[in-house]
């Protein structure tokens, strides 16, 4: 089986996995970060939404071996030991998620929105997740989350 | 695992994927952005024994302008050519259908090349490649033919494309002076694929229409040119009777398929009242 090398949240990482290993299942199977959810595997939910090489994308559509010698941040790597990360923070004082799902999808892809865009509008906020499904429909507490989490990252 | 099994090889030149498509024929998928084929390898729908990675071959990405002719790489993404400030400058309705194209996690992804060469009949960019005129580019190991967009499109996910092809590029004539353009598509959820959805670039000088091309998607078996919709509008005055006879010619022009949409004359009536927005968003 060939290796897969890639950095991840900082961390160099390798494992050997088969050609159809996802990128999402090189996360959580052969890494054991779990956070990185699979909702649909078609690329419609958002739940396993990641950075690569700085961009959101969804991480079930992506084979492990595409992303060799790639920069993989995941949900896993935003928190600074207990201190959340301010958007991680923001959700959990809006209470932005019920189930959680969803949760770490909506977080990368806030990160990706607000990266490109520091002080979103709410109706910016709504369109940019229209990648990520919530089927709790807690969508109001999302977007106010993320709306707070933005405020929070422009100090 | 999600996908049946199969080889993986990270082309690294042209020439290495037109020796994999000897060697694997029909047994070899291209990859390219993988927002369609690895949600149909994840859902077994196809199970091919290779697949050629083109995203490292050089050159594939790039958006040109030489002032006449736009040229868009079979590579870019799609938020790249939403970005692209040339693209809106040459060819506005593919910047007014790009937002349209599913959603950001999917565009910092998906290819314009691999759009063209699925030819989903409800995507956006075959059918707007089919009312800007574009060309199609595939490359082979003989050379590098050009074929028109309205030639390209032969049936459901069918195109004009040979085994031995790679799609490398798409060129497309800089709009004309005076030239106005409109996208509408009608979607359950932003960044479905389209129910029904028109394209439309034309002129209406002096209230009158003229060089008017109207393309639907979501209406047939691949992007439908409007001609007879065209004939009624070119030489008339946009107001509510030439709409009314381009809605009517529609019958002429249209015979679109039921689906889990609804049924064909559902996707009549959604695209007459997408023509009639159309052409207001136009006159606008």
């Amino acid at each position: 089986m060939p290796t897969v090398s890639m950095t991840v949240n900082g961390k160099s990482v390798s494992a050997e996995v088969e050609p159809r290993t996802l990128l999402v299942q090189y996360l959580r199977e052969s890494l054991g970060m779990t956070g990185t959810h699979v909702g649909c595997d078609t690329s419609q939910c958002g739940a396993c939404v990641v950075h690569v090489n700085g961009e959101s994308l969804k991480s079930c559509t992506m084979l492990a071996a595409q992303a060799e010698g790639a920069d993989v941040a995941t949900i896993e790597g935003l928190a600074n030991g207990d201190e959340l990360h301010p958007m991680q923070e923001a959700f959990r004082e809006n209470h932005g998620l019920q189930c959680g799902f969803c949760t770490p999808g909506m977080v990368m892809s806030a990160l990706d929105l607000v990266q490109k865009n520091p002080d979103p509008s709410e109706q910016e906020v709504r369109e940019w997740l229209e990648g990520n499904l919530c089927r709790c429909t807690g969508y109001h507490n999302i977007v106010k989350s993320i709306l707070a989490g933005a405020e929070a990252l422009r100090g | 695992m999600k996908p049946a099994p199969f080889a993986y090889v990270r082309a690294e030149n042209l020439a290495q994927v037109f020796d994999l498509l000897d060697e694997h024929g029909d047994d070899a998928r291209i990859l390219a952005g993988g927002q369609s084929l690895m949600a149909t390898l994840n859902m077994r729908l196809s199970a091919p024994e290779v697949l050629i990675d083109i995203n490292h071959i050089d050159g594939l990405s790039d958006i040109t302008n030489d002032g006449t002719t736009l040229r868009i790489g079979a590579l870019a993404r799609h938020s790249q050519v939403l970005e692209s400030a040339d693209v809106a400058k040459m060819a506005p309705l593919i910047a007014q259908a790009m937002p349209h194209v599913a959603h950001q996690a999917i565009r910092n992804r998906g290819t314009f090349g691999g759009s063209i060469a699925f030819a989903d009949p409800a995507a956006e960019l075959p059918a707007v490649s089919r009312a800007i005129d574009a060309k199609i580019l595939l490359q082979s190991r003989n050379g590098t033919r050009s074929v028109a967009a309205n030639d390209f499109y032969l049936g459901l996910f069918e195109t004009a494309m040979q085994p031995d092809e790679l799609l490398v590029g798409v060129e497309v004539p800089g709009i004309a002076d005076g030239e106005r353009t409109a996208f509408l598509e009608l979607a359950r959820r932003s960044g479905d694929y389209a129910i029904v959805g028109i394209g439309v670039q034309g002129r209406i000088d002096g209230g009158t229409f003229s060089d008017m091309r109207l393309v639907f998607l979501g209406a047939g078996d691949r992007p439908i040119l409007a001609s007879a919709a065209a004939d009624v509008l070119n030489g008339n005055p946009h107001n509510d009777e030439t709409v009314a006879a381009a809605q009517a010619a529609l019958d002429a022009d249209l015979d679109p398929m039921s689906d889990l949409n609804g049924p064909p004359e559902m996707k009549m009536h959604l695209a007459r009242v997408l023509t009639k927005r159309a052409l207001t968003a136009l006159a606008a």
